[in-house]
């Protein structure tokens, strides 16, 4: 464990935590706002810049942008005076918990989990434009298909219905 | 250097938080950003796994990200128009009160 790795990873959980804890949804967004970052960071670390500004970009320029707007337009700007936790809370903690334990259990008995990081391992974007360009070009031409379609859809889910 | 062992790490207690967050919150926007959060953990491990793969000049790991990465956007985007739909019709975001498929 490195420091950077640390401070990075309490950071990112701490921020995740918060985000899922806070009464204010407006302090929930901006605390994922800082998780998302974390992650990105992380991915730096792991010598992946080019998803590392790319989770910038997407998550913490647009998805949070999103969220903020759906908050706001939905009035969940003002804390509810109701508890924010469902009724059954018990039983999703006590999920939560047993996915976590199990698959920690998993990574600490696995001998794959104690390798060191290969030399070298870097993606130029250059390789990875080449990659998107020959071998990866169908997944490619079917993520644009799918985005074009999901911007069609949010916009007509969205749409206020016309008074008939 | 840190391990393999410690982003999975990581990448699990991620996961568990948000799916804490998503069975537990009663506001849907905090359960889509559970989910959110959920998906993040996963493309964690990919690039975890592809860091310290044998071949990582093959960008396996990296390719799953970014398309994931894009399925994720475009999940988001349809998740809150759907959000804003139902708060539309129901008055409200709370899902305990949303128990009914026809208005």
């Amino acid at each position: 464990m490195t420091l950077p790795f640390v401070i990075i990873a309490v950071l990112t959980i701490v921020a995740a935590v918060a985000a899922m804890s806070l009464r204010n949804l407006v302090h929930c967004a901006l605390a994922v706002v800082v998780a998302l970052a974390g992650l990105a960071m992380l991915y730096l670390q792991l010598n992946a810049q080019f998803v590392g500004f790319a989770q910038i970009l997407v998550y913490v320029g647009a998805v949070a942008i999103l969220v903020v707007f759906a908050i706001l337009l939905t009035r969940g700007g003002e804390a509810p005076e109701k508890s924010v936790f469902s009724a059954s809370w018990l039983t999703g903690l006590a999920v939560a918990v047993a996915v976590f334990g199990v698959l920690a259990w998993t990574i600490v008995k696995s001998a794959a989990s104690q390798r060191e990081p290969t030399q070298e391992a870097g993606a130029t974007v250059k390789q990875i434009g080449d990659a998107l360009m020959t071998r990866f070009v169908l997944p490619l031409e079917v993520i644009g298909l799918l985005l074009t379609a999901a911007l069609i859809g949010a916009v007509i889910i969205a749409m206020k219905e016309e008074k008939k | 250097m840190t391990t393999l062992a410690g982003y999975l790490l990581l990448s699990a207690m991620l996961f568990a938080v948000g799916l804490a967050g998503a069975l537990t919150r009663r506001n849907a926007v905090l359960i889509l950003i559970g989910i959110e959060l959920m998906l993040n953990a996963a493309n964690l491990n990919f690039i975890a796994f592809w860091r310290f793969s044998e071949h990582p000049e093959a960008l396996t790991g990296i390719m799953f990200v970014i398309f994931s990465i894009g399925v994720a956007a475009a999940e988001a985007a349809v998740g809150l128009a759907l959000i804003i739909a139902i708060y539309r019709h129901y008055k409200t975001t709370n899902v305990d009160e949303m128990n009914s498929l026809k208005g």
